[in-house]
């Protein structure tokens, strides 16, 4: 067993009592994002990244921190869906159907803790999943060349619009605006400035994280600037939250709930471009078909709480599968992940199992431990949390702000990239009101000079012969997934978004 | 018409581009492929894209009035300030301004947002400054 003894250096590795630390912060941290209405997995993740890197942290205990942040964000989603009625995050927007009638039954309590139990079952399995399913696509993918790299990376962004955005054509539009922001600064094959415009500070190009924390984090203070709500929704409304344990009988009634739809999840999320949204989604949609005899699924089902939980934890857990192993990340956290990773000098994909064994399996490990926490803080605790919610977001909002400036500025200690900062966040705001999704973008900036170098590095080894690029079976086949995934969600994908918007508030959130 | 416009825009975004590629210098010593080619790629696709929108709108988006603009515009504003001047007054006092003009646009009342203001300044200096040790703008007072 050759998995099993890595992952018992992984333990090892995780097991020190600053990387348990790192990973109860970024549990407590995480769910307290998710929980708040406005902050997500991705701009929980983004504010943090600075953070992780100004305290110098190393590669594995900086990925500790922030996946624990991942994993803890997609938890705290939940609690304002139950309590509120307002998705804490998109992925959370399934539990409100169920969730806040239960709630408003009088058995928040038991919605609460049935939906930890349904996360952490969610979220195990997926990380067992990720165990055994990432060193397969590994294998698969040592076998590629710079060809297929490009091909896949073409793959990456046909196929990553099609879910999170209804026009085919604004994801192109956001890809090739991240890859054409990717090419600013001096070119690395040839030593030549392109696009810098004169000006020094692009020399080095646009410091993806800079686009990160403005078009994630900065653009949100926008949106709430615009709409100005910035009282607390939960002012108003007191519910009670009743007994904190589910019972036996229920978890019962809803296990093989949660094991079908763990599964569900974990595809969706292993799949380009679908991302924990449409896991929970999808998850929610088959279980209310599969099971939902009596028609009592929308009025605070237990089953519909725990069905959406379990789904979208696993798709978390399933998008670190690509992310991780082919270096092109599933989801827009993962995204994000994978800037941890570049700003780290780790690059992601194949060679990371090789040369990097304590990194991937330390972060396993940590996977693991952090669920166990996030099971552990979000029973007993989740009075804790839901008193967060109470944070009026005028007061919010700005601290989010701040935090955002002042990590941006321990890295780089420039006012240049304040500046650049903030025109991210409102090109950001003018982007997600013009229904331009985001995470193309921050792809492009992040993938677009691997990619570029994968192109040359191809058509250079067959002496310019650019038919080199569809030569194999492999890339081949890598563009023909590509087209159709990009073809295809034109007829589908208005459907499936079409509905999913019928069913959930206005509420606007980047897509996970 | 938010698309239309956005589209054109796109477009001369995409022109731009594409011009900006062709004045790049290439050095004798080159590959195959050239420092242009991936970027002429990318402003074909953007180009294109740009048309597509512009030829098929999607419904227009709920801009908010003239007056929560402004709100927006002002608050951008505050923030390049901000970024400006942050290395010469330090981040103590630049951040407690900013902050406390954030809470105030967002309906707390004057005097407490200037008590808000303060506490988040404080606050991320003490957790950022003194316990993590990050360095942050030091200004003329030390803080």
């Amino acid at each position: 067993m050759d998995i099993m003894s890595s992952l018992g250096d992984g333990f090892l590795i995780a097991l020190t009592w600053q990387n348990l630390g790192l990973a109860v912060l970024g549990c407590f941290l995480g769910t307290i994002m998710g929980a708040l209405p406005g902050l997500g997995p991705s701009n929980g993740v983004a504010i943090l990244i600075p953070l992780a890197f100004t305290l110098g942290l190393g590669a594995t205990p900086s990925l500790i921190l922030l996946t624990s942040v991942y994993y803890g964000a997609m938890y705290g989603g939940r609690i304002s869906s139950i309590l509120l009625g307002i998705p804490g995050d998109e992925p959370a927007m399934m539990t409100v159907l169920d969730g806040h009638p239960m709630a408003k039954a009088g058995r928040a309590g038991e919605a609460l803790s049935l939906s930890g139990v349904a996360s952490f079952v969610g979220a195990f399995l997926a990380t067992w999943g990720l165990i055994f399913l990432a060193p397969q696509l590994v294998k698969f993918a040592l076998l590629f060349g710079p060809a297929e790299y490009f091909a896949l990376f073409a793959l990456a962004f046909a196929t990553l619009g099609g879910v999170s955005s209804t026009n085919q054509a604004k994801s192109a539009f956001a890809a090739m605006l991240g890859l054409g922001l990717a090419v600013v600064g001096v070119d690395t094959q040839t030593g030549v400035p392109r696009l810098t415009f004169g000006e020094v500070h692009l020399y080095d190009g646009l410091d993806f994280l800079v686009a990160i924390v403005g078009l994630f984090a900065l653009s949100e203070v926008f949106i709430f600037l615009e709409h100005r709500h910035g009282e607390a929704d939960a002012d108003s409304k007191k519910i009670e939250v009743g007994r904190l344990t589910p019972s036996w009988a229920m978890l019962k009634y809803c296990t093989p709930t949660m094991l079908r739809t763990s599964v569900l999840g974990f595809v969706a999320g292993v799949l380009p471009g679908a991302g924990a949204s449409l896991g929970s989604f999808i998850s929610y949609s088959m279980e209310k078909k599969l099971v939902d005899k009596k028609g009592t699924f929308g009025t605070g089902d237990p089953r519909g709480v725990a069905a959406p939980e379990a789904g979208n934890n696993a798709a978390a857990g399933g998008a670190l599968v690509p992310m991780l192993s082919l270096g092109v990340p599933g989801s827009g956290t993962t995204a994000v992940l994978l800037a941890v990773l570049l700003a780290l000098n780790i690059t992601p994909g194949p060679l990371l199992f090789q040369n990097n064994p304590d990194v991937v399996w330390g972060l396993i490990a940590a996977l693991f431990i952090a669920n166990i926490m996030l099971l552990l803080m979000n029973i007993p605790m989740v009075g804790l949390f839901t008193r967060v919610l109470m944070i009026p977001p005028r007061i919010l909002m700005p601290i989010v702000a701040m935090v955002s400036f002042v990590g941006i500025y321990g890295i780089s200690g420039s006012s240049f990239d304040l500046l650049v900062m903030i025109a991210f966040g409102v090109g950001g705001w003018v982007l997600r009101k013009l229904d331009v999704p985001l995470v193309p973008i921050i792809l492009g900036t992040l993938l677009g000079n691997t990619m570029e170098n994968n192109l040359r590095r191809a058509v250079t080894i067959s002496n310019g012969d650019y038919m080199t690029l569809i030569d194999s079976p492999l890339s081949i086949g890598l563009w023909t997934v590509a087209i159709v995934g990009f073809i295809l969600p034109i007829f589908v994908g208005k459907l499936v978004k079409g509905r999913m918007r019928a069913r959930r508030d206005a509420e606007g959130s980047t897509s996970d | 018409m938010s698309d239309r416009i956005f589209g054109a825009f796109g477009l001369l975004l995409a022109l731009f581009y594409a011009w900006a590629t062709l004045q790049i210098e290439e050095s004798f010593l080159s590959d195959e492929v050239g420092p242009k080619t991936f970027p002429l790629v990318i402003a074909v696709i953007l180009g294109l894209s740009s048309a597509v929108i512009a030829l098929r709108p999607d419904e227009n988006p709920v801009w908010p009035p003239l007056s929560r603009l402004a709100e927006i515009g002002a608050a951008v504003v505050v923030m390049i300030l901000y970024a400006e001047f942050l290395p010469e007054v330090g981040f103590v006092i630049a951040t407690a301004l900013a902050a406390a003009y954030l809470t105030w646009r967002l309906g707390t009342r004057p005097l407490q947002s200037l008590l808000v203001g303060v506490c988040t300044s404080v606050g991320i200096y003490v957790i950022f400054h003194l316990v993590l040790g990050l360095s942050l703008a030091r200004g003329p007072l030390g803080f």
